[in-house]
This record gives structure tokens, C-alpha cells and sequence, in this order.
């Protein structure tokens, strides 16, 4: 996105780090469960709570999430990783440190590719990954004079991943957000629910006239709890300092907080302490070395990705490149298009129907894939339906209405209602026959060249049998009789 | 038969497997033994009740000839291990009334060998001295007294747990070692004490102090008692990353008492400017003794050791800055309370800590700062890594290190506490081998002008603690170090 300034045209130059939860039963050195919700300190062990000569144990699983998701990316996962401790007071944090990994990630390097309107492809760097513990949560509102403090959450795994500042435009940084999202589903490494704050998102927003190739003083807006804020608050930082600029002020580099309800981004309160945060490599934890063959065995182990996926979709289905973009970006409508689509002649027209009436039904109820009242079955059924002539396409598309309300499967609703097709060419020409006579004229006109009537003939015909006359066979009489 | 109190842990374990006495008697003989000598300050909790009870429970298994190898023994614990349901402070105020939910993985194993449990020993604050004078529960003193008769220091800082052992008021203890907390306070009080290789204790459930550095081990009368506990506290725990998963041998039979053509070195960098002659004296004489008994000597070098101090007070300080940042008021122990967040901080941690632990947490918190980073701690890792090396280049003219464990005998208490620099060089001889993580023992050698004891250190190649006790066994043979405190 370029914005017009006053002075010229301005860039947008973004990098986002995203915290992704992940997905494991127990926290990153303790056994303590890490689900979601629980009673407050219910789910908190000596270790969470940093109880005096507690140590921390690395969580085997988590790692290996970390590399699926590194290998994910096409990254390098590094053999010799290293834990830091980034020393800061507060009293969520019991350590008095936050275990992290500052200068030796387990994984660098990687990226991203985005689909952008228009058929382009935008790549995005991705710089590291690195795995840190989440802190605790505290409490301002439950008591006038204190403060509450939860440490279900500390101690609790989290990916923290980092874009290279190659994102320029806010359209850009949802598709990166959305990609990302689907790739940490893909390998269940990450369940990626911004609301319930399993996957977050800071963004360094910085400007720069195009042509530039220096980076302007960015700010960091902090902890956006959806794609569509974050990509309002890009927008609105980066005008913001348009104008900043073009009025003849400066940036300072300062941590901004986005503020849903105005829709503006805020200097957050002035900050008491000059954060340095003294790492050092965490004395208590050996370097993390990785044996390269299980980088390989994850390596084999890995599920189809959505890059991969599309191509295979376009390729075996012959599907359009943006239609199957719109099937891959959720696993689970991408299964739920293979098992429509599975051995089907046409599996164009089931992409058609996954991504037009289903999905449009579904926006409609605001229910997702896996909650769809017609699964995939019943909607193959409803194709095979068609294409063994026992329905007309216009009589499907009634028939998937009741499927959706009722979640009835398609081979039911037609035999209860009555609506299989009539083929039988007797019943075919007893109802051309009944309309001719009622239409004398028209017939008439029609013989006498009128032949853009014959669509109406049609109609009628298939008026007369309830929409259930197969229309191939109908056109054929109709085209014998009328000219007869 | 002699007095209870003043047999060793394998005499006990003898008597106590033969029925001669119970282990009940033998906890009541501990009981009273401690009450008599309350004026050494040497417990900060002392938990009669619990050894009766375990000795109970021993005697049972003593009589049905289960009895484990530490069955019945009664022990002392330093208060920097978290011991179930019994206050454990570290020597501070900021843990006070602090009882952990959990044992320490070092004392559960002796337990697990049938150890019964005295009390908590007196120790400097969060192990940060060597004269057991930064304890917020008071000093502790040394039952070995100077010819004029001053009470001083047993050392730091287990020095609840030397002067304890030396006293004969617990069969034996557990300390930890930092930069010499064990091995120093030995030497002071008479008494052997063994910093086993970095990793081969458990460190999960002792109080950090500095975590690269800390390493747990026995305090006892002999070679051979160290022998014994150090077999039952050792082990790989899988709570502790850096405990090393190798199997622990009988270091009772590697007390063999042959050391033919065994290679000793002496480290010429270790004759620092200043050591008292008699120090030198008694280094020389355990050069003699080794020699006459079939070892050879042969001089090394360890080039770095005059950085081994200063590169020890940036790091230990830097950790320590780390580990006691959660000490803050929220969780547990101490808290005071303040008009915000950071007041209560500033409070808590000022009221909390003594002067020493504040101070080393300042020069932490400084070393590892911005700008600082590089030019001290990284500097300091760089120099560990040199001194490391040159033990493994040591390694390959000899088998053992012999040098004195420490350049004095134990000083007044009040004295040297106005000069925080000289107390650090106390540790000069032992500070090395805590950056290398080798592993170190002080047997009592002899004795000073004044009549105080003094120690003669040994240190091994890693996870070779067996050398250690064969060696340490000759030389205690050699010295036959049999004076007594107030004797």
C-alpha cells in the first residue's frame, strides 16, 4: 500500500512477531497441565511457582512442535540451541526471569509465501523462532486494593515467531497472519484462537517515501487479539505517522497499544522502568542439542502443507489456482473438498459446490467446516444424485437447502419428497403433449419461426412435472414434437 | 565402649547392625549432645522429634536385619536444602518461617538410606561467605579455640555444618560448595569434607545460589564416613538437567590405601604471595607423606589461577543477581508491604537480605547490564573456560592436585569484616575448582602455631571421586590428625 502524502508517496514498511501457543498437554519445564481455562492456580506446579531450588526441565514434546513448525516454514532448526533467562521484575513473572531464547534460536531463517489478489505471489522472510515461557496473568479488578495474580499461564509454551520487515501493506500483513495460522493448524503445533490468546501478534509499523531504502523509526503496537485489528492498526499507525512526518515531527520509538473501541493507536502509559533485561544463558539448562535424526524422522512425519496441497489440488482436480487457494487456507475444508470429491468425474463441479453453496450456506448460519449440519458425505451423496440423473441441478440445489436445515442426508430427502427425476419418456411426452394442446397459439407462432419460444416450452413442460422431467430428455422430445 | 557421640559413621553402622546400642540411644546421645552445645549457634532448627521418630522406624528395620546403609545415622542438614514440612531459610530473613512442601533430592536420598534428621545447620546467608558471619540467625562459632582464647569463625559457608561435625553434636552433614563452602570450613574445623564433580548431586530442592557452580556434598569426621554419605547423596535425578546420568561407584572400596606410582601434582601458581610459612609447611610435609608412600610428585601449571577470583565474583554474583529475584514478597516468605508493587519490592528485598547478599546482587545485576555484558560476564566465561583447560592440560602430567585447602587457619569472628576482598581471598585455593567443576576434598593435616587444624586440599579429574578417597585415605593415614577441639 502506498499512501499519498502531502510531500509524496510513503511506503509501509511492517514486521510481525507473533506468540503461538503451543499445542501440548504440559508446560515448557514442568509437568503442569497447560489447558486453556481451569481454576484459578489450579494448574500451577513448585517450578511455575518458582519455589526455592526448583529447576526447570525441558519438555521433550514441545520441541519437537518447535521444529515441525521450523521444518513448516522452511527454516533451518538448529542442532545447538541455547535458553537464556531476560531478567525483569513483576508479579506475574515468580522467576523474576522469563526463560527465552535470545542468541541462539532453535530455529532461523525461514518463509513464507502469500497469495495476494491478482494472482501474485508476495514472499515474506521469516527471521526466527524461538521458544519461551508465557507468564502469568494479573488481576486489577477484583479487589480495591490489590491485585490478583493466576499462574495457570505461567510458565506455559510459546513459539515466538519473527517476520523479516517485508510486509508493506496491511492487506499483506492479514495474508501473512492467515498463512501462518494455517500452517501452525496444518501441523497442530499451534491451535492459533486469537481471542482465547493462544496466538498473538505485535507489529513494528514504519514508514519511509518510496524509493527509500532506509527503514524509518518503527513502533511496536502490542498485542492485537485479531487479524482484521491488526490490520486496522497497520493502517492507522502508518497514516498517523504520514502525518507525523509530513508536519515536521519525528518518530519516537516507543510501544504503542491499539484501542479497539476508538480505532487508534496509543503511546502506552509512560514507562516507569528502562527495561534491560541482563540476559544470560540459563545455568540451570544445558544447551538444547537436537539429534539430527529425529529432525528427520519429524521431517518425514510431516503433513501435506497448504502450498503443497494447492498445487496437488490444481493439478489432480484441475482446479483453478484461486479456487483451491480458497479450499487450502483450513485444513479441514480442504478434507472436506477431497472427500467430495473423490473419485467424481467432475471434481470441478465439487468444488463449485464446497465453495459456493456450502460455504455460502455456512457464512449464512456463521458456523465453520467442522460444524457444518451436511458433512461430506451427504453432500457427495447429493452429487452422485446428479450425476446419475436421479435429480436435475435445479432440484439439488432444493434439496441442499433441506440438507442444510435438517442435516438429512440427500438419497432421503428426495425419496420422502417424491422429487426423483422423471426419465421415463412416456410420462415426458403424455406432459408436452398436454401443454401443446393448451398452447395452441404458441405452437403455432413457434412453427412459423418464433423459435426463442422453445426455452418457454421447456419451462412449461417442466412446470407440469414438478421440475422432476430430466431436461436433456425433455428438450429432445420437445425439439421432435414441436417440430413435428 | 566408647562415648556414642564420638564414633564414626562406620563404627555406628557396625554397632547399630550388631544390636550393641539402638538407634534410638544413639539419637537421644545426638539429642543431648546438642543441647549441650548450644553456644556454637551451629542449628537454626533443631528437630528432635523427627529423629526420634525416624530412629523408630530404623531400629524396626535393624531388628528384622533390613537395615539400609545409613540406618539409623543421625545427621545434620545445612539450611540450604528444602527439607518437608521444616523451615529452611538459606540464613535469611526473606525465608523466614518458609516450611517447603517438598524435599531436596540430596537429603530425601539419605533419608532413603535410613539417615535420620537432628536439625537445619546454620550457614551464611544464601552461602554467600566464609566465615558463617552473614547468617541473619547469628554467627556461628568454632569449637576450636585460639591460644587466646578468642571464639572464631568455622569457616562459610556450611559452618553450622563443620563446627557441628567437629563438635561431635551430629554424626555428619551435608554442606554446599560454591567457591569452597565446603572444603574451607573443613579445613577450620578439622574435619573432611569432599565437593564431589559438578553434576554428580542433585541440585533440585537446595537454594540457588550460583547455579553453575553449586554442587552438594558430605561433611565428616574421616575419609571414609565422606565415603559413605557421598555414596547414599550422589546419583543422577532427572529433575536437574545438569545432573549427570553415570553410575556412582563404592568409593569406600576405592579407599584401598595404595598409591604406588600414583602422579601427584603440585601447581606452582598456587605459592601466592603472603601464605603463611607454616601453610607452606604443612603443603610440603603432605608432599613428604605422599612421596613416602610410593607416589611421585611433580610440579604443573595452572596459569589462569590468578584470574580464578575475580572471574568467580562475576559470575557467582551474576546468577546469585538472577536466582534471588524471586525472593520479591508474592509467593512465600518475607513479605512488607508498600504503597506499590515496587514499594513492596524495594521493601521486602531491603528488609530481607543482608548486606552481603545485596551486595553481591549488585554486582551481578551491574556485570550483567547493558554495556557491562560483554566486557565482564562474557569476559568471565571466556577466562572459566581457560581455567578448565588448564586442569585438562594438568591432567596429562598427573592424577591428583595436592595444595593447601586455604591460606590461613580460622580468624577471630569481627575480624577481616570491615574487608569484604580479603575474606574473597579465603577461597583462593578452592574457587578454581569450582569454576572447572572438578571435583575437591580438605583432610585435616595438622595443626597451627596457634593449635587451630588445618586442611590439605585434593583435587580430581572429573567424576573421579574415587581417586579422591584412595588419596585423601593415605594422606589421613600419613597425618593421623587425632586432636579434638578444646582438648
Amino acid at each position: 500500500m502506498i499512501i499519498e502524502g502531502k510531500t509524496g508517496k510513503w511506503e509501509i514498511v511492517v514486521g510481525l512477531e507473533v506468540h503461538a501457543q503451543v499445542v501440548s498437554k504440559a508446560k515448557l519445564f514442568s509437568g503442569a497441565s497447560a489447558t486453556y481455562g481451569g481454576d484459578p492456580n489450579g494448574q500451577v506446579s513448585f517450578v511455575d511457582a518458582a519455589f526455592p531450588g526448583m529447576l526447570p526441565v525441558i519438555n521433550g514434546f514441545v520441541v519437537e512442535q518447535a521444529i515441525k513448525t521450523g521444518l513448516g516454514i522452511e527454516a533451518t532448526v538448529n542442532e545447538v540451541s541455547v535458553f537464556d533467562r531476560k531478567n525483569y521484575f513483576y508479579a506475574d513473572l515468580p522467576q523474576g526471569y522469563q526463560i527465552s531464547q535470545f542468541t541462539r534460536p532453535i530455529v532461523t531463517g525461514g518463509k513464507l509465501e502469500l497469495d495476494m489478489p491478482g494472482g501474485v505471489t508476495k514472499t515474506v522472510g521469516v527471521t526466527r523462532l524461538h521458544l519461551e515461557q508465557d507468564a502469568g496473568k494479573s488481576m486489577h479488578d477484583q479487589s480495591p486494593t490489590k491485585s490478583y495474580i493466576d499462574l495457570n499461564r505461567s510458565g506455559v509454551a510459546l513459539m515466538e515467531i519473527v517476520s523479516e520487515p517485508d510486509i508493506r501493506s496491511p492487506e499483506e500483513a492479514g495474508a501473512y497472519l492467515k498463512k501462518l495460522r494455517a500452517i501452525l493448524r496444518y501441523l497442530g503445533t499451534c491451535d492459533g484462537n486469537m481471542e482465547e490468546g493462544s496466538m498473538r501478534c505485535d507489529a513494528n509499523v514504519s514508514v519511509r517515501k518510496v524509493g527509500e531504502t532506509k527503514f524509518g523509526t518503527r513502533n511496536e503496537i502490542k498485542n492485537v487479539n485479531s487479524i482484521r485489528f491488526v490490520m486496522q492498526a497497520i493502517e492507522y499507525e502508518a497514516t498517523r505517522q504520514v502525518e507525523e512526518l509530513e508536519n515536521g515531527g519525528t518518530i519516537v520509538q516507543e510501544t504503542r497499544l491499539w484501542d479497539t473501541s476508538k480505532g487508534v493507536t496509543r503511546p502506552m502509559r509512560s514507562k516507569e522502568h528502562a527495561h534491560d533485561y541482563r540476559y544470560f544463558p540459563d545455568p540451570d539448562l544445558l544447551p538444547l542439542v537436537l539429534d539430527p535424526k529425529v529432525i528427520a524422522r519429524i521431517k518425514a512425519e510431516m503433513p501435506e502443507l497448504p502450498d503443497a496441497k494447492k498445487a496437488r489440488f490444481v493439478s489432480q482436480y484441475k482446479l483453478s489456482p484461486y479456487d483451491a487457494s480458497v479450499l487450502v487456507a483450513e485444513q479441514e475444508q480442504a478434507d472436506f473438498f477431497e472427500t467430495v470429491a473423490k473419485g467424481r468425474k467432475d471434481p470441478k463441479l465439487a468444488a463449485n459446490w464446497v465453495i459456493v453453496e456450502l460455504f455460502g450456506a455456512l457464512n449464512k448460519k456463521g458456523v465453520d467446516v467442522a460444524n457444518s449440519p451436511v458433512s461430506a458425505k451427504n453432500l457427495a451423496g447429493l452429487l452422485d444424485l446428479m450425476e446419475n440423473d436421479t435429480i436435475s441441478g435445479r432440484i439439488a440445489k432444493d434439496v441442499f437447502q433441506i440438507m442444510v436445515e435438517t442435516g438429512q442426508d440427500a438419497a432421503t430427502i428426495v425419496k420422502e419428497k417424491g422429487l426423483t427425476q422423471v426419465t421415463d419418456t412416456g410420462a415426458i411426452d403424455a406432459a408436452i403433449a398436454k401443454v401443446m394442446a393448451e398452447n395452441e397459439a404458441k405452437v403455432a407462432e413457434y412453427r412459423a419461426g418464433k423459435v426463442t419460444l422453445f426455452g418457454w416450452f421447456v419451462g412449461q413442460v417442466m412446470k407440469g412435472t414438478g421440475g422432476k422431467a430430466n431436461p436433456a430428455k425433455v428438450n429432445e422430445i420437445l425439439k421432435a414434437k414441436l417440430g413435428g | 565402649m566408647a562415648d556414642l557421640v564420638d564414633m564414626t559413621i562406620a563404627q555406628l553402622r557396625d554397632g547399630l547392625k550388631a544390636g550393641r546400642f539402638s538407634a534410638i540411644e544413639l539419637a537421644k546421645a545426638y539429642i543431648a549432645a546438642i543441647e549441650k552445645n548450644r553456644g556454637l549457634n551451629a542449628f537454626v532448627v533443631e528437630t528432635p522429634d523427627m529423629a526420634l521418630t525416624q530412629a523408630a522406624v530404623s531400629d524396626q528395620r535393624l531388628q528384622k536385619g533390613e537395615g539400609r546403609p545409613l540406618e539409623g545415622i543421625p545427621l545434620g542438614i545445612k539450611d540450604l536444602f528444602c527439607t518437608r514440612g521444616v523451615q529452611t531459610t538459606a540464613g535469611s530473613h526473606i525465608l523466614e518461617g518458609f516450611k517447603p512442601p517438598y524435599e531436596s533430592t540430596v537429603s530425601q536420598n539419605l533419608f532413603d538410606a535410613g539417615a535420620t534428621m537432628l536439625g537445619k545447620l546454620n550457614m551464611d546467608e544464601f552461602a554467600m561467605g566464609s566465615a558463617n558471619i552473614t547468617s541473619h540467625f547469628g554467627p556461628v562459632k568454632n569449637p576450636w579455640k585460639r591460644k587466646d582464647g578468642k571464639d572464631l569463625v568455622p569457616g562459610g559457608s556450611s559452618g553450622g555444618s563443620a563446627a557441628a561435625v567437629a563438635a561431635h553434636i551430629v554424626a555428619a552433614a551435608t554442606g554446599t560448595d560454591t567457591g569452597g563452602s565446603i572444603r574451607q570450613p573443613a579445613s577450620f574445623t578439622g574435619i573432611v569434607g569432599i565437593k564431589p564433580t559438578y553434576g554428580r548431586c542433585s541440585r533440585w530442592g537446595i537454594v540457588a545460589f550460583a547455579s553453575s557452580l553449586d554442587q552438594a556434598g558430605p561433611m565428616a569426621r574421616d575419609v571414609r564416613d565422606a565415603a559413605i554419605l557421598l555414596k547414599a547423596m550422589a546419583g543422577h535425578d532427572p529433575k536437574d538437567s545438569t545432573s549427570v546420568p553415570a553410575p556412582v561407584p563404592n568409593y569406600e572400596a576405592a579407599m584401598t590405601g595404595n598409591v604406588k606410582g600414583l602422579k601427584f601434582g603440585i601447581p606452582k601458581e598456587y605459592r601466592v604471595d603472603g601464605m603463611p610459612a607454616e601453610i607452606e609447611k604443612l603443603w610440603q610435609q603432605g608432599i613428604d607423606w605422599l612421596k613416602a608412600a610410593g607416589a611421585e610428585p611433580v610440579e604443573i601449571s595452572l596459569p589462569h589461577t590468578k584470574y580464578a577470583l575475580p572471574t568467580y565474583y562475576i559470575i557467582a554474583p551474576a546468577e546469585a543477581s538472577s536466582n534471588l529475584a524471586r525472593y520479591d514478597g508474592v509467593r512465600y516468605g518475607l513479605r512488607v508491604p508498600g504503597k506499590s508493587l515496587d514499594e513492596m519490592y524495594e521493601n521486602t528485598r531491603a528488609e530481607g537480605f543482608g548486606a552481603e547478599v545485596r551486595r553481591r546482587i549488585l554486582i551481578g545485576t551491574y556485570v550483567l547490564s547493558a554495556g557491562y555484558y560483554d566486557a565482564y560476564y562474557l569476559k568471565a566465561q571466556r577466562v572459566r573456560t581457560l581455567i578448565f583447560n588448564d586442569f585438562r592440560e594438568a591432567w596429562k602430567k598427573c592424577d591428583v592436585v595436592l595444595t593447601p585447602t586455604a591460606p590461613s587457619a580460622a580468624f577471630g569472628i569481627g575480624e577481616k569484616e570491615d574487608d569484604p576482598i580479603g575474606m574473597y581471598l579465603n577461597d583462593v585455593f578452592t574457587v578454581p575448582v569450582n569454576l572447572a567443576g572438578l571435583p575437591g576434598m580438605s583432610v585435616p593435616a595438622g595443626l597451627s602455631g596457634e593449635g587451630l587444624p588445618l586442611g590439605l586440599q585434593l583435587i580430581g579429574k572429573p567424576f573421579d571421586e574415587e581417586t579422591l578417597f584412595r588419596v585423601g585415605g593415605v594422606l589421613e593415614t600419613a597425618a593421623n590428625f587425632t586432636a579434638r577441639p578444646g582438648a
